[in-house]
């Protein structure tokens, strides 16, 4: 035993070297990348010439890609942390709700209305998260119930106090509002503005909008998208607690084993989730300038499907922020784009539930790579 | 019970003990899994724990690894009583465990393994972050010196041999302070070669003055690296020996309960 001790280890003959190709197939972000290329590649060929591309077009499905980067990327960490939220799309209709609610019926200021409601929904966030640790019973399960849960107290509430589901008026009442262009503003105007000016891009010709450009701005949607991808590809890649994610969803026991507080990281999770999902309503709400208690149908299983197209373990801890917002990008330009392309939107289901299945494909392969199963 | 307890001595409390376990009980609900266990370990010897299954090797790991509270009994590390709530406290403490199928997570890079709960970091403009240039550094060098050539520390911990696996884990533990190890069945799973190096690396960390605490059911493997040997059987001790003092049939007898397992291995050639 000694013996083998002393001699170096030469490189041993069994481990072949790896190709390339094997290494950039074990990041999780390629097959999303692959996806966004072909994606552009498919709608220049066969959408070119119906504006898709113009600043218009591109503002169009960037703001849907942005919606679903700010969802995706609170699923995909809280997916590598090993638990779900089903709750993500009741949570959107709920906070939505909550601001308008508070703001135009009870009158409170907005910028009060709005952080109430992100206190609300954190709490929330944490509560779907003790819930999940305190009976150990699989997320799946937590959070469906609070999908009915959430989307029924959103209704009630909306009609036991106006005796409507829709509840508009809150851009009156954010007008001059501190916080609500944090949310609902546009940013870059002047630099839209002045490229409009010198022609370079489309400027309105008629109208009481004459002169100025049809981009006017880019709206703060896409800046908080920005925001949370590089904050989410920060947290989960260069920090400590990024690691804890990581080792909670791989293997919480063995991760409690070596102090790792899983409890922790998971409920924290559970409340970015949240977070995140609130981000979404406010801003969908000051841009709309209304709230509906149906806001958010299905986008749980619209943030799931983004984080796994960009390469994330159903299972845990596997997964990439930057994957997560790349399958989101996949999934806002193909539901605009086929509307540009004059397709049927009906078939936008179809492709959705057969890149789904391709990407778990895709995904489960690559696990077996890298662990080196059979 | 039966004949060769005798021969085994109670436990006797050394001065330079760094850790006395004296009459741990725990009890889940009805359930009493140990009554009265006591074991002590020596900085720098490997103290085999033998028990067949449902002794309560594992409980009583457990219980030393800060995972169990005992429900009587007392623990003394370094002399002083220690009260261990969290698992955490006994690994600042410096009670490292090693679990057979829980040391690494397969998904996560070696790296990331190997610092999983004490991450490096460094601040940059007042933000900390996780600090992986040192990290990958300090990984190589120590898989290196463990004898396990890494093709980069990104490599997934899932592309290892089992025996690589706990190699891995064990210089995780020794390499963040731990001045006494607890190993959880670490050869149970592994082949002969995998068996040997674990065996070899167990070797090398009691020479650098860590008491191991090392759970078989393998009688041959605990010959091959304890200094004392100390018996479980359905929650009790039933007595530690030193090395030399104990032949692998006797020990192999008070594990299996006594003479059942004699009538058995005769018809089996010997060979358990």
């Amino acid at each position: 035993m000694s013996q083998t001790e002393q001699t170096p280890i030469a490189t041993d003959e069994r481990v072949k070297e790896m190709s390339d190709f094997h290494k950039a197939l074990i990041r999780p972000e390629l097959g999303s990348i692959c996806g966004v290329i072909l994606v552009f590649v498919f709608f220049f060929l066969t959408a070119r010439d119906s504006g898709m591309f113009s600043p218009a077009g591109v503002l169009n499905w960037s703001i849907v890609s942005a919606q679903f980067i700010i969802i995706a990327v609170g699923a995909c960490l809280l997916m590598i942390a090993g638990e779900f939220d089903l709750s993500v799309g009741s949570m959107i209709g709920f906070s939505g709700m909550s601001i308008a609610l508070l703001s135009v019926s009870f009158g409170w200021p907005v910028w009060l209305a709005i952080i109430v409601t992100f206190v609300l929904c954190m709490a929330i966030g944490g509560l779907n998260g003790w819930l999940v640790i305190k009976t150990g019973l699989p997320s799946f399960i937590v959070t469906l119930a609070f999908l009915f849960i959430l989307r029924g107290l959103t209704i009630f509430a909306a009609i036991a106090t106006t005796r409507k589901t829709i509840i508009g008026g809150v851009k009156d009442v954010a007008e001059g509002d501190w916080l609500a262009p944090i949310f609902g503003g546009k940013v870059l105007t002047g630099l839209f503005q002045w490229m409009g000016d010198h022609g370079w891009i489309e400027t309105f010709t008629r109208g009481t909008r004459e002169g100025q450009p049809v981009v006017d701005g880019i709206p703060m949607l896409m800046v908080w998208a920005l925001i949370l991808v590089i904050f989410g590809h920060w947290l989960l890649t260069k920090t400590k607690f990024g690691n804890w994610i990581f080792a909670s969803g791989g293997d919480a026991q063995a991760a409690r084993y070596v102090g790792v507080p899983v409890n922790r990281v998971k409920i924290t999770m559970f409340m970015f989730t949240a977070f995140c999902a609130c981000v979404f309503a406010t801003a969908q709400v000051m841009e709309f300038g209304s709230a509906g208690a149906d806001r958010g149908l299905l986008k749980e299983f619209e943030a799931i499907i983004s984080v796994v197209i960009g390469g994330a373990l159903l299972t845990g801890g596997y997964g990439s922020v930057i994957g997560a917002a790349l399958g989101a990008i996949v999934f806002g330009v193909v539901q605009q784009g086929l509307f540009f392309a004059g397709v049927e939107s009906s078939l936008f289901r179809v492709f959705l539930g057969v890149i789904l299945l391709l990407a778990v494909i895709l995904n489960t392969y690559i696990r077996r790579m890298i662990t080196g199963e059979k | 019970m039966t004949e060769p307890l005798i021969e085994m001595k109670n436990v006797e409390t050394t001065d330079e003990a760094i850790i006395q376990m004296k009459g741990i009980e725990k009890h889940f609900g009805s359930v009493i899994a140990l009554s009265g266990v006591s074991l002590d370990v020596v900085p720098g010897e490997c103290h085999c724990l033998l028990g067949d299954n449902g002794a309560g090797k594992s409980t009583f790991i457990k219980t030393m690894s800060g995972v169990h509270k005992p429900s009587a009994g007392e623990i003394y590390f370094e002399g002083k009583p220690m009260n261990f709530a969290r698992p955490r406290d006994a690994i600042s403490a410096g009670i490292a465990t090693v679990y057979q199928d829980l040391a690494m997570i397969p998904l996560m890079s070696v790296t990331r393994n190997f610092f999983m709960g004490n991450e490096p970091t460094k601040k940059i403009a007042g933000i900390s972050f996780f600090d992986h240039d040192h990290a990958n550094e300090v990984t190589m060098k120590e898989m290196k010196e463990m004898g396990i050539n890494l093709r980069s520390p990104d490599q997934a911990v899932g592309t290892l041999s089992g025996g690589e696996r706990q190699t891995v884990a064990i210089a995780r533990a020794v390499h963040f302070g731990a001045k006494v190890l607890i190993l959880d069945e670490p050869t149970s799973a592994l082949g002969v070669r995998q068996t040997a190096n674990v065996l070899a690396t167990v070797d090398r960390v009691r020479k650098h003055g860590i008491g191991v605490v090392f759970i078989t059911h393998n009688v041959r493997h605990a010959m091959a690296v304890g200094d004392r040997y100390t018996v479980l059987d359905r929650g009790k001790t039933l007595g530690t020996a030193k090395r030399g003092e104990i032949t692998p049939e006797e020990l192999q007898n008070l594990m299996a309960g006594g003479q059942e397992l004699a009538t058995l291995e005769g018809s089996l050639g010997g060979t358990v």
